[in-house]
Order: C-alpha cells, then sequence, then structure tokens
C-alpha cells in the first residue's frame, strides 16, 4: 500500500469532554485507501518542546466525503496543542501506516473490546466488518462514565456492552469481568485495544478459551515507517517494529 | 545550470545529500516519498557479522529539538543483507553505502571483507561511534590506539572507499580524524550521536532500558558544525557532515564550514520526503546566491 504524506485540512474539531476531541479531517483529493486498524502519523505544529510526529489511530474513514476521523486523548504536549486547532487549519499526514487485523477466515461474529481512548481504533474497524456481514459486538470500559468514549457511533454496527471501574456506566469493575467474556467463544475474533494491562489480562483469557485475539499496541514511535526501529515489541519471533509489523499483532505472537 | 556534484576522494556524488545510518532502513522504506535516484549516497543500516535483536524497549525517548535513541545496532547480519536486501537495493542509480560496526576488530575485518565482493557497494562507513552497544562500537572511536587498530585492519581487508564515522564523545574529535587518515581513510564523516540520558521525573526512572542513549536531531547541530569545522582544517581527506540538518540551509552550513558533503538522520523521521527538499533547496541557494559550483561552497565561510 502505498503510503503519503498530505495535509489535511481541520473540518471539525469537537471536544468529547475535557479529555478526549475528536478531530475531523478532510483530504484535498480521493484518499488513498485505508485499512482498519491503520494510524497516521501526524506533524504537531505550534507545539516548541514536541520534536517528532505523533502516531495517532484511524478512528474512522468517510470515503464518499474524503474524511478521515481520529479520535485523541490528551495526553502531553502534542496531543494537547492540536486540541486547540481549527476549522480550516491544515495538519500533515503520514499515512495510512502499519498493518491490518487478520481475523480467520470464515469469521462469522466478532467482538471489540475498547478501554478508555483505545475505543479508536475499533470503529472503522467494526464499520468495515459489518460491511462484510460479520456480526458485531462491541464491549467498551473506562474508569468512569466519562473514559467511555463513542458508545452511540458504534450502535448502529451491533450490540454495545460498557463496563465501568466506578459502577457509574453499565457493569461494575474491568471489561475482563463483564459478563460478555463469560462466553467468549461465542465469538470466532477479539480484536481489542486499550491499557496494556487490560489486553494481557483479556488476551491471557482469549488463550485460555482458545479464541482468536489480536491487539493494538502502542509503542513509542519516530518514524512510522519502519527505519528508525525504536517501537520494537518483543515477540516469539524477536523484536519486531510496531509501525510495520503492527500495530495489530496476535496475542499469541507476544511474549507477554 | 549548477554544478551539485562533489568527488570524495574518488567516490562522485551527483549531489552533496546522503542519508545517514540508522535513519534510512535499507531505502525502499522511503520510495514511497523520495526518488532515492536523486540521493548523492544513502547509507544503509548499521550492519554487523551476526544478526542483532539491539536493545530492550523502550529505546527512545523525544527530548527538546530532538531524541535520545539506544536501538543498539539492530540489523539482520551481513550475510542476511547481502542474501535478502542487496538484491533489492544494488541497481539503484545511486550509491549504496553500508555501515559497518562490530564488537571486535575481527568482526568489523570479515565484515568489511563480505561488503568488499558486492560489486554495486562502492565504500562502506565504518561505525566506529555507536554509543549503544555494550562491547565495541563507540569504544573504537574515542582512543587513538583503537581506532588505529581497527581502521588499519580494516584497512588492508577493503579496498574500495573507506569513510570513517567519527564519534563526538571524546576530547578531540581531530586526534581521531587523525588517525584515521593516517591510517588509510578514504573519507571521515561526522557527527555520531552525542551521548545523553533522559528521565521521567515522575517516576524517577530514566525512559531508556539501556539508561543512556545517543542524542541527534537539532540539539546538536552547533556542536556537530564545530566538530566537521575543527576536523576539516586538520585533515587533508574529504569530511562528510551530519548532525541535526532539517533544512537545506543547515545543510548549506556544513558545507560551509568544511564539510564535502552531507548526511541527513533525524530529521528523515519527521519529514520523509526531506532529502529531496534538500536536494532542491541547496541548488536554489546556489541560484540565489551566484554560486555555480557546490564545490565553491566547501569550507567557504567567510572570518574576516
Amino acid at each position: 500500500m502505498k503510503k503519503h504524506i498530505q495535509d489535511l485540512k481541520v473540518i471539525e474539531n469537537q471536544a468529547i469532554n475535557s479529555q478526549y476531541y475528536l478531530l475531523k479531517l478532510r483530504a484535498s483529493g480521493t484518499l488513498p485507501e485505508i485499512l482498519p486498524g491503520q494510524f497516521a502519523e501526524v506533524k504537531v505544529d505550534k507545539a516548541p518542546n514536541t520534536f517528532l510526529r505523533r502516531p495517532i489511530s484511524v478512528h474512522d474513514v468517510v470515503y464518499d466525503k474524503n474524511e478521515l476521523h481520529l479520535l485523541i486523548e490528551k495526553k502531553g504536549e502534542g496531543t494537547i496543542t492540536m486540541a486547540d486547532l481549527q476549522e480550516g487549519e491544515s495538519l500533515n499526514l503520514v499515512y495510512p501506516l502499519g498493518n491490518t487485523w487478520s481475523i480467520p477466515a470464515k469469521t462469522e461474529s466478532v467482538l471489540l473490546v475498547g478501554g478508555g481512548c483505545g475505543v479508536a481504533p475499533l470503529l472503522f474497524t467494526a464499520r468495515k466488518l459489518a460491511e462484510n456481514g460479520i456480526k458485531v459486538t462491541t464491549l467498551i470500559g473506562g474508569r468512569g462514565t466519562a473514559n467511555l468514549l463513542r458508545i452511540d457511533a458504534y450502535k448502529p454496527f451491533g450490540e454495545v456492552f460498557t463496563s465501568t471501574e466506578d459502577s457509574s456506566h453499565g457493569e461494575t469493575g474491568f471489561v475482563t469481568q463483564h459478563s460478555v467474556m463469560q462466553n467468549l467463544q461465542a465469538f470466532d475474533a477479539v480484536l481489542t485495544c486499550g491499557p496494556e494491562a487490560m489486553m494481557k489480562a483479556l488476551g491471557k483469557m482469549a488463550q485460555e478459551q482458545k479464541v482468536h485475539c489480536e491487539v493494538s499496541l502502542e509503542n513509542t514511535m519516530a518514524c512510522g515507517i519502519g527505519a528508525c526501529l525504536v517501537c520494537v515489541q518483543d515477540t516469539k519471533e524477536g523484536h519486531k517494529c510496531v509501525c510495520t509489523d503492527g500495530p495489530v499483532f496476535n496475542v499469541n505472537d507476544l511474549k507477554w | 545550470m549548477v554544478n551539485t556534484a562533489v568527488n570524495l576522494n574518488g567516490l562522485k556524488l551527483k549531489n552533496p545529500v546522503m542519508t545517514a545510518s540508522g535513519t534510512f532502513g535499507y531505502g525502499p522504506e522511503f520510495q514511497d516519498f523520495i526518488d532515492i535516484e536523486r540521493l548523492g549516497a544513502y547509507i544503509v543500516k548499521g550492519t554487523t557479522l551476526h544478526p542483532r535483536q539491539g536493545n530492550p524497549y523502550p529505546r527512545m525517548a523525544e527530548t527538546p529539538s530532538g531524541m535520545l535513541n539506544a536501538v543498539g545496532l539492530q540489523n539482520v547480519g551481513v550475510d542476511k543483507f547481502i542474501a535478502d536486501i542487496y538484491p533489492n537495493i544494488k541497481d539503484f542509480n545511486s550509491h549504496a553505502i553500508v555501515n559497518v560496526s562490530g564488537s571486535q576488530v575481527e568482526d568489523y575485518v570479515e565484515t568489511a571483507r563480505k561488503i568488499n565482493e558486492l560489486e554495486n557497494i562502492p565504500a562502506i562507513e565504518l561505525n566506529i561511534s555507536c554509543p549503544n552497544v555494550k562491547e565495541g562500537g563507540m569504544a573504537f572511536g574515542t582512543s587513538c590506539p583503537a581506532a588505529a587498530e581497527v581502521i588499519k585492519a580494516v584497512r588492508k581487508v577493503y579496498s574500495k572507499h573507506l569513510m570513517v564515522k567519527l564519534s563526538p564523545n571524546v576530547t578531540s574529535v581531530v586526534d581521531i580524524a587523525e588517525v584515521a587518515e593516517q591510517e588509510g581513510a578514504d573519507s571521515v564523516s561526522l557527527i555520531n550521536t552525542l551521548l545523553g540520558i533522559a528521565i521521567d521525573a515522575k517516576t524517577r526512572k530514566p525512559i531508556l532500558s539501556t539508561i543512556t542513549g545517543g542524542l541527534s536531531g537539532p540539539a546538536v547541530k552547533p556542536v556537530a558544525l564545530r566538530m566537521v569545522w575543527q576536523v576539516a582544517q586538520a585533515v587533508n581527506i574529504p569530511v562528510v557532515g551530519l548532525g541535526g540538518i532539517m533544512t537545506a540551509e543547515d545543510a548549506i552550513e556544513f558545507l560551509l564550514a568544511g564539510a564535502s558533503a552531507v548526511q541527513i538522520g533525524t530529521a528523515n523521521f519527521i519529514d520523509p520526503a526531506i532529502t529531496m527538499k534538500i536536494v532542491d533547496g541547496i541548488e536554489s541557494y546556489m541560484l540565489e546566491h551566484g554560486f555555480e559550483d557546490v564545490n565553491e561552497l566547501i569550507g567557504g565561510m567567510i572570518t574576516e
């Protein structure tokens, strides 16, 4: 897949709450083909202490409007600065980067599990799965209601469950304690993104129940294109670049 | 038309712009963004006799105007390079130069001997300055006798252009450069990264798994320019300058300080098309300032 370096226009920058925002961008021409699970390296201007690009998951793609949506958590100076981007400003992206999910052939039903901002790469994934006639179930978890993101956006693609640690929404506890997890074998695959501890626990459950499980990692990166070799993940086959061999890995390939 | 070609002691480049080892993969990683054949040369990832996994993650820390890395020479090893990678890059109409590293003299020699057999690799860059390996690497580049020993040994088996990459982590870079010249290096490149540390005040832990790493990016540019300027005055072999070049103007500054060519490193991570902008920008600078030959710029800093 050809990678591009392009300026995209901000068409909307919507604060979800004080911690998260949804940034909608539009390409001047036709968007390149983008696969679910891929990401973009975003150049942050006006942030004097950021030097490198910021790797951000593709949240959603609207091809007929040439729109690319990013769901972003304010974590450091780069993502805090981007929260102030105004409609009409442009943002330079290197994209699309990374691999995609590789669910088994004949998959009929998939469980998506997102923790906090980890729901980001799962919306375009849900859209594509649904387009392919695969049943989508989504479980969204977080510390509290403020960390449960984009619940309504997932609803058109299938059933959505939630869990919070503070009991403010859905079931109480971690996503791994949710009742939907009691019958993991009802799904042909589990795709997840979120805090590493969550993905590890979920991966372990999936392995125990022999359910196909893929995780999306977010190791610190520089180039995003496999040149600098800093974002490596230790796998059973040695160090692999999260930017080019990932960000999606089968949990069985990791040394977790 | 302006002349942008430079001659590095017999190694002819169509322009003075190269890419720095460890920042450009093996080249094809950048093909969606640039025309590799418009580069004067490109230096591929540091290659060792045996495959290396490099250091554990995390091995990068973003720092003000730069970054620290502690990759530790992760690479597939020279045999796999020759079998799997060389066939894909050998026909580019640009010079592919292999950065050769090792932990002992014999490793460097054996790797250089193997690369010497490759028809379309006209040069090696001998890396005696990697700060991120426990053994060898920078140890060879921070002592005159150790540098002399490895350069002499490689020179015996390597018949093509031998560029030696120097470490800035020394009391006198000129002393090491002079040793390189005496032992038969055809050129020297500098600077490799500056040894540094990043600490997370919140956790009170180092950010890099190795604690120390190598600093690159515009933060190091003034140090690099100073060292290039000192070395260019001290040796008669060509100097290749690198360290924090982000723009064509930065590249021009290195030429003015005495570099005959430049390498673009960390900038590739931020703009994968930066090398083309620098190639074009050097030409624009020449046209704008009335230079017909890029060689007029080399060492052209006006001090009076």
